[in-house]
C-alpha cells in the first residue's frame, strides 16, 4: 500500500460504511427488522459477511451487528506527516467496504425487486445480472475445478472506447478468464461498451455485467467465497482460510479502468485481502512489495494493449492459449454465445437437415495428417439464412488408437466448435445442430475451418493416443445420409459394449483428482459401474486420459482384495484414496450412501439423500433451485458435502449413475428412489424405465414422487403408499 | 574554542546533549563524560585477565602486548591458584552472563510479583489489559479457560510462570516458544536451562574458588544462563507485562531534551520496570495534582522517560522521552528537573551529586536500589496511587525551588514506537491476513537483504550515539530491516531514523519500497531491553512462516550491540548467540586477554548453536561482518540469486496442499 493508495481507501471505506449505515436507516424506517433480506437463491447468505465472519445476514435487522463490525474496523484516517503504519489499516477498511456493499446490494433487492436480473442471460430491457445464484455459482464453479476457466477480471469503470473494450474484453475471452463488471467512469461502463460494439455479453460468453455501480463489484467477491466455502469445504468464518484459499486458488486481479475513486481504491484494498492484485491504466501509486497477494499489489499506468498480459503475469497465472488457425476467436468463453434469427448465415441438423458427427480409426496408410475436404457446397456457395446437410467425419490412426477412443474423441466435437466465435453448436452424434453467424461468415469463416479446429485442437489435447487426423465435411444430401447410416450401426455397438462392462470383471480402476485444484482432500475413484459424480468423465475417459497424461489427474487403481463386495470397497482403492486425500480419508464405500459414502468435491450433478420416513432415498440435480423432502436445497447440500468429506445418508453422483446396475446397490439400488425433481424424471425417465424394468418394477417411474406430490417426507409419503413404491416394504434403510 | 566543540563531539553526537556538557562545564557540575575523561579503564580488567575472586589474588594475567608469547611464558602466565588466563577470562566472562541474567530475571520476577496481585484483585490500579494475549498465553501454557474469568486464568498464569524463576529439574515452559529444531539444540548440546535462578546460582558456584576450570565448559554454562534469561525471565517479563498493561502497538511520540517544559513541573521516570512509570502516566493527569501544581506557579505536570522505564511507558502511551542512558545527569543539568524517580539498572550514582548543584530531588523507589543522599519512597502495588501522588506532589512541591540557571535544549526528534511482536504480525497483513508473510516474501525475493537486530547501551568511552546511528544507517542502506530496544533505539529515534519518512531518505530501494508499501520505518522500536524477547518470538515467527528454513540460525539475521556498557548485554548478545545469531559488540571485548576463549566465543560456538560473537567498534566494519553473515545465509537459503516469477497452472494448483 503506498500512503496515498491507503489513505484514499480508507476515506473510500468511510463513503461506502456511511452510505450503508443510511440505506439500512432508511429501510429501517419502512420496514420491519424481521423485514427477510438476502441474494437470490443462495444458501450463503450475503457471502462476503456470511465466508469471512460466519454471520448470517437473513432479516434486515441483522445489519445492525454487521454495521457496527465495519465501524470498528474503520480504521483513523492517514495523517499527512509521520503517519502510522497504514497497511494494515487500509486492508481492514477493504474488507469492511465489502461487508458495508453487500448490505447496500441487499438493500437494493429489498427495495427494487426487479433491479437485477435473475438467471444468466442479459435482456434487452436490463443488463444488470446482479448477484449470481448458487446454480450458477455452482455450474461455473466447476469451470474454476477443472481449469477451463483459470479466474476472473474484475474490470471497474470504462475503456476509452469501446473499441477498446472490446479488444481487451476478447483477450480475457482468449485466455478463458472470466469478466466481472461494475462502476462507471465518466458516464461509461465497460459492459455497455461492449454492447456498443455488438459484443454477446452475459454469463455464457464470461463477459458478466453485475451491476452499475461499483457497490456490484462485491458480487464478485461473493462468488470468490462462496467457491472457498463450497468446492474448498472451509468453514463460514474462517476468514483466513478463507482468504488463502483464494489467493492460492482464484486467479483474479481488478482492472480499474479510468478514474481511481476513493470507493475504488476501497474494493481494491479489500480485493487485495484476497490476493487479488489491481492493474490499472491510470498513472496512480504502485506497490510492487509482495506479500498479501503473491506478486505486487498494484501495478498502474498500463498501456490498454498489454494490460490482459501485465495482469496476467502480476498474477502469477499461466495460461495456455490454443491457438488455431481460423479467422475468428477461439476459446472456452465464446462456448455460451448465441447465434439467432437475422444473424444466422448457415444452419445445419437440428431436425432441419441431416446431420452427424463420427470419429472413426483408419490403417495408417489411409489417413493423411491435416487434410480437410469440403466435399459439397461450402458456406461460400450458399447465401445467408440457407441451411445446408452436414457430415462430419473425423479419420484418425495411429499406433496408440483404440476403438474405445473413437467416442471420446467425437464427444469433443461439440464443444470445439462451440469454442469459434460466432458458431452455435448443440447435440452430438446424429442428432447434433450447427449455426454459423454473418459476422463469423464476414470474417472469413467457412466449413474447412472446422476441420482445422477439430485437426488442431484433437492433436493439442489428445496427441499421445493418435499420431494422424483428416476431416471430411460433406454436405450432399445423399452422402451424409449414407454417413448416418453407417454411423448408427456403429453407435449401437459402441453403446453395447459399454454397457457390458462391469466392476467385478475389471481389475484397474481410475482415479480423478482433477479438483484437487480446489478440494485439495477430495479423491474420486471411478469404476465402470460408477461414472464420475461431475458426469464428466466415465472409466473409459479416464482410460483414455491416463494415456495421454501418464502424470495427470487420472491415474490406475488397482482395486485389489474386495473389503466388501455388496458396499463395493476394496483395499488398493482404500490405500489409493488415503495417500491422495493426503491422508484425510481412509476407506469409502462405491455403492451405499448410508455406509461411508464416497466423497465429494460439490460439482457433482446430483446428490442422493436417505429420506428415513419414507424407508428410501431422494435425487436432486443441480438445475432444481426449490425445496426437496430432506429440507435442503441442492446447493446447501452441496455446500454440507462437498470439500471431499464423507458424510453418511448423503452421496453425490452423476445423472447417468443413477441408471447403472450398481447405483446404491449396497443400500437397495434404485428402487430405493422415491423422489426425484420432475425435470430429472423427464431427462432420464427414459433409462430409469429400463433399469426399472430389469429389477422388476416396470412402472417404477410413476411411483417416484417430485416436487409437485410434495416436498416434505410427510407430503410425498402417501403418494408412496398409494402407489405401493417398493421401497416402503424393503428392509429399513438406516438398519 | 573550535577545539572544544571537537572535544564535545566526541562525546556525543546529540546536540542537546552537547549543549549540556558545554552547560555543565560552565555551571561546574561534574558529568559522566567528565568522570571518563578522568578515570581511565583499567586495561588488565577490561580483557578480563584479573582474578579478583579470592584472597589470594587479585591476580593479573594480561596478554603480553606487542610479542608473540613463547609456550613457557604462557604456562607462567596463571593466577596464585594456578587459573589459567582461560579460565580467568571465562570465569569473568560468565560472572558477567550471570550479572545480566539476574537483572533482567529478577525484573521478570518482580511483574511476575505484581502481576498476580493484579490477578488476586490486590490492587485496584491494576487489571489485566489485553485479555486476548492472556488467552493465548494461557493456550501456549495450557491453563484451562473454559468459563473462568479473566483474573481466575491469570492467577494460574502468574503462579506458574513466577514458578519458572525457582524450578529446579527439567526445562522452562519457555523454552517451547522456540522453533523445534533450535530446542533440539540445546537440549542436544546439553543448555537447555532447568530453571531462571538455578543457573545464575550454578554459574555464581562454577566460578567460586577452585570451582569449573575448564573455560569450555565454563562457556557453555554461560549460554544456558542467558537463554534462562532470554527465553525465560526476560520473555516472562515481556509476556505479563503486555497483558497487565497492554500489548504495544504503533504510537507517535517525541524523544531528547527538548521535551522537558520550562513552565510545568518536569518529573522524570528513569530505570526498568513499567509498573511505578504506568501508575505515574496515568496520575500526572489525574485533575487534582495538575490542580495543585497550578497552585504551585506551574503549568501542569509534565512526566518524560529515561532509559527502559521511558520505552515501557513510550511503547504502550507514548509518553515522551527526555533521553537515553547518558543522558540521565544531562536532564538535570537544564536545571528544570523537579525529580528524578528511579527504580532499579543503570541509574548511575554520580545523579545525585549532580542533583545537588540544582534543586532536582533523586528518588529512589525500589527496597533493592537505594542511593546515598537519595529521597526513598518505596513503590507498593497494593498502594500504587498513594505511592504515586506522594512523588508527584514532592515534584511539585520542589518547583519553586528551580533556580534561575535554566536552559532547555530545543531539540527533540518525532519518532513511531510500538513494534511488537502482535503488532508486526497485525501490520503486515491486516486483522484477516495477520503475518509474517509479506516480510519473508520480501527477504527471499531480496527487497529486504535481512534483519537485524541493534540493541544495547550508550558508553562512555565512545561518542554517545555515534556508533548506533551509523552502524544502523549503513545497514538500512543496505536494505537491511533494523529491530531495536534499549538506548539503541533511542539514539536512532533521536536522528530521525523511526519515522516513515525515513525510509526515503536513508533506505535502499528495496526496503525503502517495503517501508512504503506497509507504512513502517526502516528501523524499528520494539521496546526496552527486557523486550530482547520480542526479537526472539519475531525470529520465530519468521522461521514458522516459512521459506527462511528451520531454525533461527538459517534466517538472514544478525545482531548488534555498538555501545554495549553492562553485562545485561552480554547476557543478551550470549542469549542471541545460543539462539543461533551472529551478534558484534563494540567498544571493547572482555575476553582478549585469552586467544582461546575468544576463539571458542568467535568461532566454536557457531558449530555448536549456529550463532557466533564478534568485535568491532568501527560501526562501518560492523555493518560489513553483519551484511556478509546475512549474505552468507542467504546463500545458504538459495535466495542470493533473483528468482523467476512462478506463473501456476491447474496442475500447480493440484500439488499444493
Amino acid at each position: 500500500m503506498s500512503k496515498i493508495i491507503a489513505s484514499a481507501a480508507i476515506r473510500g471505506a468511510y463513503k461506502i460504511v456511511g452510505q450503508a449505515e443510511e440505506k439500512w436507516k432508511q429501510a429501517m424506517d419502512k420496514w420491519s427488522a424481521n423485514e427477510p433480506v438476502g441474494f437470490p437463491n443462495t444458501a450463503y447468505y450475503l457471502p462476503v459477511i456470511y465466508g469471512i465472519l460466519g454471520e448470517k445476514v437473513a432479516k434486515l435487522g441483522d445489519m445492525e451487528g454487521i454495521l457496527k463490525r465495519c465501524r470498528a474496523l474503520l480504521p483513523p484516517p492517514v495523517r499527512e506527516e509521520h503517519p502510522l503504519p497504514y497497511l494494515a489499516p487500509a486492508l481492514d477498511a477493504g474488507m469492511a467496504t465489502f461487508f458495508a456493499e453487500e448490505m447496500i446490494e441487499a438493500i437494493r433487492y429489498l427495495e427494487q425487486p426487479d433491479f437485477y436480473l435473475t438467471g444468466e442471460e442479459v435482456s434487452d430491457s436490463n443488463i444488470w445480472l446482479g448477484a449470481a445464484d448458487d446454480v450458477i455459482m455452482r455450474k461455473r464453479g466447476i469451470e474454476f475445478v477443472d481449469g477451463t476457466a483459470p479466474g476472473f477480471a474484475a474490470v471497474l469503470g470504462a475503456a476509452p472506447s469501446s473499441e477498446i473494450a472490446a479488444k481487451i474484453a476478447q483477450e480475457l475471452q482468449q485466455k478463458n478468464i472470466y469478466v466481472f463488471m461494475a462502476a462507471e467512469y465518466n458516464g461509461q461502463r465497460f459492459s455497455e461498451q461492449l454492447l456498443e460494439a455488438g459484443v454477446q455479453i452475459g454469463w455464457p460468453t464470461r463477459l458478466v455485467s453485475y451491476g452499475p455501480d461499483i457497490t456490484s463489484a462485491v458480487f464478485a467477491m461473493g462468488f470468490a467465497t462462496r467457491a472457498a466455502l463450497s468446492f474448498g469445504g472451509i468453514e463460514p468464518g474462517d476468514f483466513r482460510k478463507v482468504l488463502i484459499y483464494n489467493k492460492d486458488r482464484i486467479f483474479a486481479f481488478a482492472l480499474p479502468l479510468g478514474y481511481v475513486s476513493d470507493e475504488w481504491y476501497a474494493n481494491a484494498a479489500g480485493a487485495i485481502n484476497f490476493g487479488f492484485p489491481a492493474i490499472a491504466d491510470t498513472p496512480i501509486p504502485e506497490v510492487l512489495p509482495t506479500g498479501i497477494t503473491t506478486y505486487e499489489h498494484v501495478v498502474s499506468n498500463i498501456p490498454h494493449d498489454e494490460i490482459v498480459a501485465k495482469a496476467v503475469e502480476t498474477r502469477g497465472l499461466k495460461v495456455t492459449v490454443s491457438e488455431v488457425p481460423i479467422p475468428v476467436a477461439f476459446g472456452p468463453a465464446f462456448e455460451g454465445e448465441r447465434v439467432r434469427g437475422e444473424d444466422i448465415y448457415l444452419e445445419t441438423g437440428g431436425g432441419r437437415t441431416p446431420m452427424v458427427e463420427w470419429v472413426t480409426s483408419k490403417r495408417m496408410e489411409e489417413v493423411e495428417d491435416g487434410k480437410i475436404e469440403v466435399i459439397g457446397p461450402g458456406i461460400e456457395d450458399v447465401e445467408a439464412g440457407s441451411q445446408l446437410p452436414l457430415a462430419i467425419v473425423v479419420e484418425v490412426a495411429g499406433r496408440n488408437m483404440q476403438e474405445d477412443y473413437e467416442p471420446i474423441l467425437e464427444r469433443q466435437i461439440h464443444h470445439l466448435i462451440n469454442y469459434a466465435q460466432g458458431s452455435m453448436h448443440i447435440g452430438q452424434r446424429d442428432i447434433a445442430w450447427l449455426r454459423v453467424s454473418k459476422q463469423a461468415v464476414e470474417k472469413g469463416f467457412n466449413l474447412s475451418h472446422i476441420g482445422t479446429i477439430l485437426h488442431a485442437k484433437l492433436h493439442q489435447d489428445f496427441g499421445r493416443i493418435f499420431d494422424k487426423l483428416q476431416v471430411k465435411l460433406y454436405t450432399e444430401e445423399d452422402k451424409v445420409k449414407e454417413v448416418v447410416e453407417k454411423a448408427k450401426g456403429v453407435y449401437a455397438t459402441r453403446d453395447a459394449r459399454i454397457e457390458g462392462m462391469t466392476d467385478e470383471t475389471t481389475d484397474i480402476y481410475y482415479s480423478c483428482t482433477l479438483c484437487q485444484s480446489f478440494a485439495p482432500s477430495h479423491v474420486c475413484v471411478i469404476s465402470p459401474e460408477r461414472t464420475g459424480l461431475c458426469g464428466s468423465y466415465n472409466w473409459m475417459d479416464c482410460k483414455a486420459a491416463f494415456e495421454i497424461n501418464p502424470t495427470g489427474p487420472n491415474q490406475p487403481v488397482e482395486k485389489g482384495d474386495t473389503v466388501d463386495a455388496k458396499l463395493g470397497q476394496w483395499k488398493g482403492v482404500n490405500e489409493f484414496v488415503t495417500k491422495a486425500s493426503r491422508g484425510k480419508i481412509d476407506h469409502y464405500n462405491f455403492y451405499s450412501l448410508v455406509n461411508d459414502p464416497m466423497t465429494t468435491c460439490g460439482c457433482c450433478e446430483c446428490i442422493a439423500v436417505v429420506l428415513p420416513l419414507c424407508n428410501g432415498v431422494m435425487t436432486v440435480n443441480r438445475e432444481y433451485s426449490g425445496d426437496t423432502p430432506c429440507g435442503m436445497k441442492f446447493t446447501t447440500l452441496a455446500g454440507t458435502i462437498g470439500g471431499g468429506i464423507s458424510t453418511p445418508g448423503f452421496v453425490g453422483h452423476g445423472k447417468y449413475n443413477t441408471t447403472q446396475k450398481k447405483f446404491l446397490i449396497g443400500d437397495g439400488g434404485l428402487l430405493r428412489m422415491v423422489w426425484m425433481p420432475k425435470s430429472l424424471k423427464e431427462e432420464i425417465g427414459e433409462r430409469v424405465k429400463v433399469r426399472a424394468e430389469e429389477m422388476g418394477v416396470p412402472d417404477l417411474l410413476d411411483k417416484i414422487a417430485d416436487e409437485t406430490v410434495g416436498t416434505t417426507e410427510e407430503e410425498i409419503l402417501p403418494f408412496l403408499e398409494e402407489k405401493g413404491h417398493p421401497a416402503l416394504t424393503m428392509d429399513p434403510i438406516l438398519g | 574554542m573550535a577545539e572544544e566543540k571537537e572535544k564535545e563531539v566526541v562525546k556525543s553526537i546529540d546536540d542537546a546533549t552537547i549543549d549540556m556538557i558545554k552547560k555543565a562545564g560552565e555551571d561546574g557540575v561534574r558529568t559522566v563524560f567528565d568522570r571518563a575523561d578522568t578515570t581511565k579503564p583499567c586495561p588488565i580488567g577490561s580483557e578480563g585477565s584479573c582474578c579478583n575472586i579470592c584472597a589470594m589474588g587479585p591476580c593479573r594475567v594480561p596478554l603480553p602486548k606487542g610479542k608473540e608469547e613463547t609456550p613457557e611464558e604462557k604456562r607462567k602466565r596463571t593466577g596464585v591458584c594456578g587459573a589459567t588466563a582461560e579460565t580467568i577470562a571465562a570465569r569473568n566472562f560468565l560472572r558477567k552472563v550471570a550479572g545480566g541474567a539476574a537483572a533482567h530475571s529478577d525484573h521478570g520476577r518482580r511483574v511476575a510479583e505484581a502481576f498476580l496481585i493484579a490477578a488476586k484483585g490486590e490492587s485496584p490500579e491494576f487489571q489485566i489489559k489485553d485479555e486476548q494475549k492472556l488467552l493465548q498465553l494461557a493456550l501456549d501454557l495450557g491453563v484451562e479457560i473454559g468459563e473462568r474469568s479473566n483474573n481466575e486464568i491469570a492467577v494460574d498464569i502468574g503462579e506458574m510462570l513466577l514458578a519458572e524463576f525457582g524450578r529446579q529439574e527439567g526445562e522452562l515452559l519457555t523454552l517451547k516458544k522456540a522453533p523445534l529444531k533450535r530446542q533440539e539444540i540445546w537440549r542436544e548440546t546439553g543448555i537447555a536451562p532447568r530453571g531462571v535462578d538455578r543457573e545464575v546460582v550454578e554459574a555464581m558456584h562454577r566460578t567460586h574458588m577452585g570451582v569449573d576450570q575448564d573455560y569450555k565448559n565454563l562457556l557453555l554454562q554461560g549460554a544456558r544462563a542467558a537463554i534462562a534469561d532470554g527465553w525465560g525471565g526476560s520473555m516472562i517479563a515481556t509476556e505479563l507485562q503486555d497483558v497487565l498493561f497492554g500489548t504495544p502497538s504503533p504510537v507517535l511520540s517525541q524523544i531528547n531534551l527538548g521535551v522537558l517544559k520550562e513552565d510545568e513541573v518536569n518529573l522524570i521516570i528513569h530505570g526498568h520496570e513499567p509498573q511505578l512509570a504506568e501508575i505515574l502516566a496515568v496520575m500526572t493527569q489525574d485533575k487534582e495534582l495538575i490542580e495543585y501544581a497550578k497552585s504551585k506557579g506551574a503549568k501542569g505536570i509534565n512526566l518524560a522517560g529515561m532509559c527502559c522505564t521511558a520505552n515501557e511507558i513510550l511503547m504502550r502511551h507514548g509518553v515522551p522521552i527526555a533521553g537515553n542512558f547518558l543522558q540521565q545527569e544531562t536532564a538535570i543539568v537544564t536545571g528544570a528537573v523537579e525529580a528524578i524517580v528511579v527504580d532499579v539498572q543503570c541509574i548511575m550514582q554520580g545523579l545525585v551529586d549532580v542533583a545537588n548543584c540544582f534543586h532536582t530531588k533523586v528518588i529512589t523507589t525500589d527496597s533493592r536500589a537505594k542511593i546515598e543522599g537519595a529521597t526513598h519512597i518505596e513503590f507498593d502495588e497494593r498502594k500504587a496511587t498513594e505511592t504515586a501522588k506522594t512523588i508527584i506532589k514532592t515534584a511539585i512541591d520542589n518547583f519553586s525551588n528551580r533556580g534561575k540557571n535554566i536552559r532547555i535544549p530545543k531539540q527533540k526528534s518525532d519518532l513511531i514506537a510500538g513494534f511488537s511482536h502482535e503488532t508486526i504480525n497485525y501490520l503486515l497483513g491486516g486483522l484477516f491476513r495477520a503475518s509474517y508473510r509479506p516480510l519473508n516474501d520480501n527477504i527471499i525475493n531480496g527487497r529486504i537483504r535481512g534483519v537485524a537486530g541493534v540493541v544495547g547501551c550508550n558508553n562512555a568511552r565512545v561518542a554517545h550515539d555515534d556508533i548506533h546511528v551509523r552502524l544502523v544507517k549503513e545497514l538500512i542502506k543496505n536494505d537491511v530491516l533494523v529491530l531495536q530496544t534499549g538506548c539503541a533505539a533511542m539514539a536512532c529515534a533521536k536522528a530521525g531514523l523511526m519515522l516513515p519518512e525515513s525510509a526515503k531518505e536513508f533506505a535502499g530501494e528495496g526496503l525503502a519500497s517495503v517501508c512504503e508499501a506497509v507504512g513502517i520505518p526502516p528501523v524499528l522500536h520494539l521496546g526496552s531491553c527486557v523486550d530482547n524477547a520480542r526479537i526472539l518470538i519475531a525470529a520465530t515467527a519468521m522461521v514458522k512462516d516459512g521459506g527462511l528454513g528451520d531454525d533461527i540460525s538459517d534466517l538472514p539475521a544478525a545482531g548488534a550491540a555498538p555501545e554495549w556498557m553492562s553485562e545485561k548485554a552480554i547476557s543478551i548478545g550470549q542469549y542471541f548467540v545460543s539462539s543461533g545469531v551472529f551478534t558484534v559488540f563494540g567498544v571493547t571485548w572482555p575476553t582478549l586477554g585469552s586467544k582461546e576463549v575468544t576463539e571458542f566465543l568467535f568461532k566454536d560456538m557457531e558449530e555448536l548453536y549456529g550463532g557466533m560473537w564478534a568485535f568491532e567498534p568501527d560501526p562501518i566494519k560492523m555493518a560489513k561482518l553483519m551484511i556478509d553473515h546475512i549474505d552468507k545465509k542467504r546463500k545458504a537459503l538459495g535466495i542470493d540469486k533473483a528468482r523467476e516469477r512462478v506463473l501456476y497452472d491447474m496442475a500447480m494448483r493440484r500439488e499444493m496442499e
